[in-house]
């Protein structure tokens, strides 16, 4: 089985073709976030470096969120035309649980925090047993201490990854009291292979939507839906 | 083949337009640059109207999430697939950047994935081209005036894909002082059409609105002045306890946009020699202001030309024929073609 994977949803932007248990290649850029004008032809490196027949591929998974709102629509609009074109199905893949898939097989909690604004992360905590990824709290959009508080309780060794670290290191050193460490360069940012093993396993439980039906996960409203919400609220009061 | 083939002149060429610079979701299959075989617009109007105007996030949200639906019609509508395509067009700009990168993010992939030569489209040359898709016989050189909510250009089309800007607007687009005088006046959003039906029961000289006139730039406009004529009016109304006539504010208005929109187009047909006059873009579906336009043309003995209404507002259809003569041009985008969000005319 192979699986076509891509992830824009933060300051990188990586793709990578999986098969059958392997990485055939991966092409990742954490640079400038000019994912419009280089995600396409870092696939078509790929494709070519691997001499890829893109209709060979089985699914294609994308980054579906949470994320940049443009980065995730640069890469869902991506699937979603390539998947049309090639007449494929698309999985969509949680960004942060992707992220976790990065430490695959680590005993410690796993936390990744993306950097989500207005003070606020993209996280979720993770671990693994029997060899698989368990959720224990669901991506989300939080504020720093929120999950930090959750962290604390669970009374673990934590490993936090993601471009949220740097954002948010004062922080969790001041106020965390579980041992804690950072994940090292190899692993500690989007990796659109990650995002094709958590793809593969959501293909195999059948969870593949046709390609007209993806869009991606925000985890928040637009700013004016917000603003009206609020405003909503604020006359009930 | 020869180049002549490459470029596809003397055969047929059918293009796969997308167009999502703004708040329309749209894709067609045009075929050589003339013959509209599908036209599939999804309008989000009911989602912006809620918050008086397009909202860019809620508009790229629901491109991405109609984008593929719409492709799909347009290739079943047409009785085709990707195919029978030849070529793959798409706006890149002007427009909201969020909105254009779906389009782009997409057609890009498509042309990627199958091979196909991909067109990058400049919206408002895309507007012009609506006139080729009605009037077979239309061909450069035209004067052109393009009025939309975005965009106000007085444009010289010397050839096919070569554009001589004579006149754009310094503040707000036509339609944008569409928009905020129907909201000032209690209409709501989309203003254009609610300002034109309402002023049919009012008299276009009941308030006289001025007519801004561009000392630096004979054919630029301004709306902007006009709409705080407008504005004031109303406090003023309000403050002498006058009642407002809602309609006679409205047509008023909509004469003062018209008169200078004509008598733009009236001294460039002039100075221009020009026996051809377009109007193009959603203002131009305005029945008073085509009308007028109309009468102009007739007086100055010019050809006078208009996209239907469904070819006036944001379409692919428009898109495809402007690609069709970029395509054999030899005009081709590569796949790190971008959203360019203040594009200009003549500059791709």
């Amino acid at each position: 089985m192979k699986i076509l994977a891509l992830d824009s949803s933060g300051l990188v932007a990586s793709v990578a073709v999986t098969e059958n248990g392997q990485l055939l290649g991966e092409y990742t850029i954490n640079y400038k976030k000019t994912h419009s004008q280089t995600l396409l032809p870092m696939l078509d490196e790929l494709v070519r470096m691997t001499e890829l027949d893109l209709k060979t591929v089985d699914v294609i998974a994308v980054a579906a969120g949470p994320g940049s709102f443009t980065g995730l629509r640069i890469g869902s609009a991506t699937a979603k035309g390539l998947a049309l074109a090639l007449d494929k199905k698309i999985v969509s893949v949680p960004t942060v649980d992707a992220l976790a898939c990065n430490l695959w097989g680590s005993s410690d909690i796993i936390c990744p925090l993306m950097d989500a604004r207005r003070q606020q992360t993209y996280t979720g905590l993770y671990e693994f047993t029997d060899g698989m990824l368990h959720t224990i709290l669901p991506q989300c959009a939080v504020a720093i201490s929120e999950i930090i508080e959750k962290a604390d309780k669970l009374n673990r060794k934590i490993t936090f990854l993601g471009d949220g670290v740097p954002v948010f290191e004062e922080y969790i050193k001041t106020h965390i009291s579980v041992p804690f460490a950072f994940a090292p360069a190899h692993c500690n940012r989007q990796r659109a292979a990650g995002v094709a093993v958590l793809g593969e396993i959501l293909y195999r439980e059948g969870k593949a939507e046709d390609a007209k039906d993806h869009k991606p996960e925000y985890l928040r409203l637009s700013q004016a839906e917000r603003e009206r919400q609020e405003k909503e609220r604020s006359f009930q009061i | 083949m020869t180049m002549n083939e490459q470029l596809g002149k003397g055969r047929t060429v059918r293009i796969l337009a997308i167009e999502s610079s703004c708040d329309e979701t749209a894709a067609a299959v045009v075929e050589n640059g003339r013959s509209v075989l599908s036209n599939i617009i999804y309008s989000q109007i009911a989602d912006h109207t809620l918050y008086g105007g397009v909202v860019p996030e809620i508009a790229s949200r629901r491109h991405i999430e109609k984008i593929n639906q719409v492709i799909e019609q347009a290739l079943s509508d047409a009785g085709m697939t990707l195919d029978d395509m030849d070529a793959v067009a798409v706006t890149y700009g002007p427009g909201l950047v969020g909105a254009l990168l779906v389009g782009v993010a997409a057609a890009k992939a498509i042309s990627y994935a199958r091979q196909l030569p991909l067109v990058g489209v400049h919206h408002i040359e895309g507007h012009i081209s609506a006139n080729y898709i009605e009037n077979p016989e239309l061909e450069p050189p035209f004067l052109c005036l393009v009025v939309s909510g975005g965009h106000t250009h007085l444009v010289k089309v010397t050839d096919y894909g070569k554009y001589q800007i004579l006149g754009r607007t310094r503040d707000d687009a036509a339609g944008e002082a569409f928009d905020k005088v129907a909201r000032a006046i209690g209409l709501g959003y989309p203003g254009g059409p609610k300002i034109e039906k309402v002023s049919h029961e009012g008299k276009p000289d009941a308030i006289a609105f001025p007519r801004a006139k561009i000392a630096d730039g004979e054919y630029d406009f301004s709306f902007s002045g006009l709409k705080s004529a407008v504005l004031n009016y109303l406090n003023g109304c309000r403050m002498k306890n006058i009642p407002i006539v809602q309609a006679d504010v409205a047509a008023s208005f909509q004469q003062s946009v018209t008169d200078v929109l004509v008598e733009h187009a009236r001294n460039a047909v002039r100075e221009y020699h020009m026996d051809k006059f377009a109007v193009a873009g959603g203002v131009a579906s305005n029945g008073t202001i085509r009308a007028a336009m109309e009468q102009m043309c007739i007086q100055e003995g010019v050809h006078f030309y208009h996209p239907s209404p469904l070819l006036c507002t944001d379409n692919a259809a428009m898109i495809g024929a402007a690609a069709y003569y970029d395509f054999i041009a030899g005009k081709r985008a590569g796949l790190d073609l971008n959203a360019v969000p203040n594009l200009k005319l003549g500059e791709s």
